[in-house]
């Protein structure tokens, strides 16, 4: 059971960077709407996983990217954000000891916490990563409409994925 | 020390967020060189205002000391104006009249057309009849460094015909050793930096790096610095030494001239006029 688990996040690791640096890199409308669909794997981490690992794997991913983008360290900190807000909320909305299901996907917990969930996530992530590529307050407006723009189209990509990959659970 | 320790891994995902996204940050700014431009700019401006506003109160404490300063100089320059004018009302009768015997005037003149790629060269300024230019007069370059005499005169404009030029001879001394010599340019070196002396008697030594000046004797003024020696003692054919010099004068770039006028030389022509020649 452990190791199967595992073996899908691997597996899921390298296809969703894969998509995300071969297909959605050079994607993009008007350079106002960029998906970054590899936060996915960040998010569907199992829950009983360690904050360290937790922290450990998001910077890599990130790093990952950034060598990808030559962006080197926003990625990783746009990740690190996005650790932070997952755990957070995860201790909020849910009983820690009440936890039976393996991973926060949208098969388990249900649509209406698991759009909060990524909505919250995904909004950290991005705002954090337009703003460090920006680095500047001069630009708010643009950016945040950049911002806001990638949020919906990552979102709309990530529901896309997770209800296609829904699997009908007795919950 | 048991409860920091409690407290730290209570919380431990907020610090470790605080670790991970200072190192995060930290990569980003010194690895991307826009964002370490701006990180740099924005500190530089703090740590700039911080020292100009240091600086306004330095000032502050030091305007004493600098008045003191300004005091004595004060003092001194004072002094020294009160020996400037005694020693003028003493010497009052000795004062020489530089305004009636002044022998030259310069007039400033515009170059309006130049030419420098032909054997011989003539351009024109600016000023005419209407500003007292009469033919024959000298023109000079503005800085040091001859140009040519001014050749025909119209109301507003006047053409001069530049040391560039076959019919150009100008009278030079060498300084060192004070020996007459003629200017004159394109024997067989059509450089627009380079001229001849020549005429130069054959017992004097010319030496290289020797400042050529005008000698006083046509229409230019006495000590206008002409060039400079470049290649002494060519022997020639004739019982003369010649030496070739670099203008001071650059004709390429020449924008204003100075017509130099010359009060006494309608006396002096007078005056030369009548002695007859073979005499």
């Amino acid at each position: 059971m452990n190791s199967r688990i595992i073996i899908v996040n691997v597996i899921r690791w390298f296809l969703l960077l894969f998509v995300q640096i071969f297909l959605l890199k050079n994607m993009g409308f008007y350079d106002l709407s960029t998906p970054f669909i590899y936060v996915l794997f960040l998010l569907l981490l199992p829950f009983g996983i360690p904050n360290i690992l937790l922290y450990l794997l998001a910077f890599g991913t990130g790093l990952t990217l950034d060598a990808f983008y030559d962006t080197m360290g926003v990625h990783a900190t746009a990740c690190v954000v996005l650790a932070f807000v997952r755990i957070s909320f995860i201790s909020i909305s849910l009983n820690r000891d009440a936890i039976d299901d393996p991973e926060p996907s949208l098969s388990y917990m249900g649509f209406q916490w698991f759009s909060l969930y990524a909505f919250l996530c995904v909004v950290a992530h991005h705002l954090v990563l337009f703003f460090l590529e920006t680095f500047r307050l001069t630009e708010i407006g643009y950016t945040l409409m950049r911002c806001g723009l990638s949020c919906i189209f990552t979102l709309l990509i990530i529901l896309l994925v997770e209800f296609i990959f829904y699997r009908r659970t007795p919950r | 020390m048991r409860n920091l320790w409690i407290f730290i891994s209570r919380y431990n995902a907020f610090f470790l967020f605080i670790i991970f996204f200072i190192v995060g940050i930290y990569l980003t700014v010194k690895n991307n060189s826009y964002q370490r431009s701006v990180t740099l700019n924005s500190s530089n401006e703090v740590v700039g205002t911080a020292y100009e506003r240091l600086n306004v109160f330095k000032r502050y404490l030091n305007l004493g000391m600098v008045n003191d300063s300004l005091a004595a100089e004060n003092a001194k320059l004072k002094s020294q104006l009160l020996g400037l004018t005694t020693v003028d009302t003493t010497k009052d009768v000795k004062v020489v009249d530089t305004v009636t015997n002044q022998q030259y005037t310069y007039l400033a003149a515009k170059v309006v057309k130049n030419s420098i790629t032909l054997r011989n060269n003539v351009m024109t300024i600016n000023k005419g009849t209407v500003d007292g230019i009469k033919s024959g007069m000298a023109v000079i370059a503005p800085q040091r460094g001859v140009v040519g005499f001014i050749r025909d005169v119209s109301a507003h404009l006047a053409t001069i015909q530049s040391l560039l030029h076959k019919d150009t001879k100008i009278s030079v001394t060498l300084k060192k050793n004070h020996v007459f010599g003629s200017l004159v340019w394109g024997d067989g070196n059509f450089d627009i930096k380079k001229a001849f002396v020549k005429e130069v008697p054959n017992h004097i030594k010319m030496y290289v790096g020797d400042s050529v000046i005008t000698s006083g004797y046509g229409s230019f003024p006495a000590g206008i610095l002409v060039g400079k020696i470049s290649k002494a003692n060519v022997a020639t054919n004739d019982n003369f030494l010649s030496g070739e010099l670099n203008l001071f004068t650059d004709f390429s770039t020449l924008q204003y001239v100075y017509v130099v006028k010359d009060k006494k030389a309608e006396e002096q022509k007078a005056l030369e006029s009548l002695v007859k020649p073979n005499e």
